[in-house]
């Protein structure tokens, strides 16, 4: 179809101050938060109600013409790239909160809604929707849900998938259908819900989601501690869930990790400690209080060289600025930064980060990892340079390492990420020619044309 | 025909022009943080109003696969270089900055926009810009129609590039440098200052410049007014017309070289900025830049002046109102002078101090960024009003004219009862309402 026709026909849908077309404007939305992924859409188009996605999701059908669902643009999987060209689905005029309901603790909230917002909604209600991503002041909840991504409550909270009840989704031939809502328990049909959570923008475009939302704990005890050996932190962690405690957070930094912090901002960080754990426990203060002290023990019975207790919540986000500072110091090592987020079984973290340690030295790259220790979901993050070709080479060698590591200790290539193109290559080592022929034929199931943010996921199918 | 240029080698020349930032361009790792604090991008939601969009599009030149048009100056305008990005950025990329080197490259592939080269040749003449404005000041009666009690007029005729319906400040029918001698004397002066007043404290909102002055004065310093000093810069570096404003830093160097002074201070947060980073503009002229530094080191904003200095506070007579402050950018993110406009409020007694939420939020002005955006930057400035009434207030306060001017329209077109200060006038209300005791 000639560009010049697809354009007109998005106007005559959406309007024209709707569609972006100026080389200029397709190049802002060629790329995202993915190093090394541009490639140039035919068209953007902002549609502002369900009605206007059908219309749009027939035509493309009708023509095969390429769509891709986006948000903000912050994925980290080359997810929202438009490999193929094709149109560029700006999902952020659906920027409503349409309903709060209180009685069954369900929000209604379109998909171009950013996730804090929603947090900050339901504060005043003392409430809240825990799955909080690094981006979370930035990224639609529809691409959270896409993505299916999870956070630092992930242990204790779970991830996205665990608080979408329901959704509105308009599928590939221009139907709108309309999955779970705001029953606890549902098991009338296939789960749909669960299965476009996380589907990346491959089986339909989600347009409207019903959230659970849950009280927000009453309490919180913070603390962190350094480790001279990596063994120590590693089986700390396996040893408080022994103890069958669930802290709402538990992060670890790996030494790399610290020194670059310690670098940047000189806050007395250990700098040949092996690892931080940080760690919190909350809910009712008289369990808070309790847990607080049985993990105390556990961190001195596995030999923690440091602990040390917030007294405040300003102590608190004094402690924690090794962690949140983590990311922000290593991406200024270098220019390009890769985040990746394959995930191992708590049991196997410490075998997990000596893989990565080993990866980084054999290839001669800078790879700090930081991370959720307690549900394994591991940050290894390489700091490189896109513009140099040979250490590029070096760096795809380690992330091979790294990810057949990760598969072969029972783990997975991404924990809250996603695919999209970036992880690819070793979708079939992780799931089997059989596992990835089964996801292909629910794709063509859905959407035969193959038009949905096509080549991702699982690929050329 | 042989000579034609190709668009290939207009690409290739577009991406000379940004040769040098190369490095500093690919330091964005496209995390899209950005997104969170930009107010342009709050209201349009599109990617190229954010820092992310601008730095890829600006690599887009580089690499060869845009050129240098019309859409992507417009696209570079887009900006109110209120430094939020840069602020929250995680790897420490001064998108501002880069940003205005965009707009260096546009003037020197396509020239400046008609509009602002008619304006920027009226500022590139001194004594002719003082005459139109001083001009347009004492015939202001004629164009314009006073809002009572807030400092602000109406435009009675339609404006060129401007909103007929928006608020905006009064052109002094006698600008303040022609109010006083050059040098105003005090008995056994503590420090001799040079106030550099900055255009819209001259020619419009005259009531901060002399605010300013009588503080001084009742502070023990000799004022010196130099009266060749010129518009800072500000308004024409941040349309990356670097050349220009560079000749403006060097004048305005030369006129204060001749002023045996201690400190030279300002009262707009933008103007104090640029004096402060004349050094920077002028990096690649070694001699003006040591000059320029010898500049910098005696410059302060009035409130960090007094705060530092000392100022009287046995003699305060009592406001009995309830103040709020807006953050300007160039103060905020700029200079990061924040602590001492407060200390100074809170040092006036019977005031009653109130922060508004997001104080540090730009407000939507961008100095003529409002004038070429007036919706957008209206839609920003209501988010801040929201704020405003929030908190009752009945004065809000805004270390910047610009401010001052922007959050008085929006004020006024909100239909809110509030009238915007500079700090400093309160002060200076508070001496005058000591004496009558």
């Amino acid at each position: 179809m000639e560009k010049d026709q697809l354009i007109a026909e998005m106007k005559k849908i959406v309007g024209e101050e709707n569609v972006l077309h100026s080389k200029e404007a397709l190049y802002a939305y060629s790329y995202d938060a993915t190093p090394g992924h541009i490639y140039m859409p035919d068209v953007v188009v902002s549609p502002g109600n369900v009605q206007e996605v059908s219309a749009i999701m027939k035509f493309a059908n009708e023509h095969k013409i390429p769509v891709y669902p986006r948000g903000s643009g912050t994925n980290l999987s080359a997810g929202t790239a438009p490999l193929k060209g094709g149109i560029v689905l700006l999902m952020l005029r659906f920027n409503k909160i349409l309903d709060l309901d209180l009685e069954n603790l369900i929000a209604e909230v379109e998909v171009g809604v950013v996730v804090q917002d929603i947090n900050d909604y339901v504060a005043p209600h003392g409430l809240i929707y825990p799955p909080d991503p690094g981006t979370v002041k930035t990224a639609s909840l529809g691409g959270t849900i896409c993505e299916n991504s999870g956070g630092l409550r992930g242990l204790k909270y779970g991830i996205t998938k665990n608080y979408v009840q329901g959704l509105e989704v308009v599928l590939a031939n221009g139907d709108i259908i309309h999955t779970g809502g705001k029953n606890v328990k549902d098991v009338s049909g296939y789960d749909m819900t669960k299965l476009f959570t996380g589907s990346e923008g491959t089986l339909g475009i989600i347009t409207k989601a019903y959230l659970k939302l849950v009280p927000k704990p009453e309490a919180q005890a913070s603390m962190i501690a350094v480790f001279n050996t990596l063994e120590d932190a590693g089986n700390a962690v396996s040893d408080i869930i022994a103890a069958k405690i669930i802290p709402a957070t538990m992060e670890i930094l790996d030494n790399s990790s610290i020194r670059t912090v310690e670098d940047f901002m000189h806050v007395g960080l250990p700098t040949d400690a092996a690892a931080i754990l940080l760690l919190e426990v909350d809910g009712h203060p008289v369990i808070v209080a309790d847990e607080k002290e049985k993990v105390l023990e556990v961190l001195k019975k596995n030999n923690a060289a440091e602990v040390t207790l917030a007294k405040s919540p300003e102590h608190k986000e004094q402690l924690w600025t090794a962690r949140r500072m983590a990311l922000p110091c290593l991406a200024k090592l270098r220019p390009t930064t890769f985040v990746e987020d394959a995930t191992v079984p708590r049991s196997k973290l410490t075998q997990f980060l000596k893989i990565v340690t080993k990866a980084a030295k054999d290839y001669n790259v800078t790879i700090g990892t930081f991370g959720h220790a307690g549900d394994g979901n591991m940050h290894p993050t390489i700091v490189c340079d896109l513009r140099d070709k040979e250490e590029m080479e070096r760096v795809h060698k380690a992330m091979d390492v790294i990810f057949r590591g990760a598969v072969e200790l029972g783990g997975t290539l991404s924990g809250e990420h996603g695919i999209g193109l970036g992880k690819l290559p070793w979708m079939e080592l992780q799931h089997g020619k059989e596992g990835m022929n089964a996801m292909k034929a629910i794709k063509r199931a859905l959407d035969p044309n193959l038009i949905l943010n096509p080549g991702k996921l699982i690929g050329e199918c | 025909m042989a000579n034609e240029i190709t668009a290939e080698e207009i690409n290739k020349h577009d991406a000379t022009l940004l040769k040098d930032i190369d490095d500093a361009l690919a330091n964005c790792m496209k995390c899209g943080n950005c997104q969170a604090g930009c107010p342009i991008y709050r209201e349009t939601r599109k990617e190229f109003s954010v820092a992310r969009g601008k730095i890829s599009l600006m690599q887009a030149i580089l690499s060869g696969k845009l050129e240098i048009t019309k859409e992507f100056d417009s696209m570079m305008a887009q900006c109110l270089t209120c430094k939020t990005c840069a602020a929250n950025c995680p790897c420490g990329v001064k998108a501002d900055e880069l940003i205005l080197r965009g707009r260096h490259a546009t003037i020197k592939a396509r020239g400046l926009n008609p509009i602002k080269k008619t304006v920027f040749s009226l500022l590139s003449n001194r004594p002719l810009f003082n005459t139109v404005l001083r001009m347009g000041g004492m015939f202001g009666w004629l164009t314009f129609k006073d809002i009572p009690d807030k400092n602000a007029v109406l435009s009675r005729l339609p404006m060129p590039g401007m909103d007929p319906n928006r608020a905006t400040a009064p052109l002094a029918s006698t600008p303040l440098r022609a109010e006083y001698p050059p040098v105003i004397k005090v008995d056994n002066p503590r420090y001799k200052v040079a106030f550099f007043t900055g255009c819209t404290i001259n020619f419009m909102y005259t009531d901060m410049g002399k605010a300013v002055i009588e503080v001084l004065k009742e502070n023990g310093h000799e004022v010196i007014l130099p009266g060749a000093q010129h518009c800072c810069g500000t308004p024409v570096h941040v349309s990356g017309a670097f050349e220009l404003a560079n000749e403006m830093a060097k004048h305005n160097i030369e006129v204060f070289e001749r002023y045996e002074c201690d400190y030279i201070v300002g009262a707009c947060g933008s103007c104090v900025e640029a004096l402060l980073d004349y050094p920077k503009w002028l990096e690649d002229e070694p001699d003006w830049a040591a000059r320029a530094q010898n500049i910098a080191d005696k410059v302060r904003e009035i409130s960090q002046f007094l705060v530092e200095t000392g100022y009287k506070t046995d003699n305060l007579g009592a406001i009995n109102k309830t103040v709020t402050m807006h953050d300007p950018c160039h103060m905020v993110r700029g200079i990061h002078v924040t602590e001492q406009p407060r200390e100074i409020l809170k040092s006036i007694p019977g005031l009653n101090f109130v922060e508004m939420k997001e104080h540090d939020r730009c407000c939507g002005s961008g100095g003529s960024f409002s004038l070429a955006h007036y919706e957008l930057s209206r839609q920003i400035n209501d988010r801040k009003c929201e704020n405003i009434k929030a908190t009752n207030a009945d004065y809000v306060c805004a270390s910047c004219p610009s401010c001052r001017m922007h959050i008085t329209d929006g004020i006024v077109q909100n239909k809110m009862p509030q009238v915007v200060y500079h700090p400093i006038q309160l002060l200076a209300e508070s001496y005058k309402l000591g004496k009558q005791k």
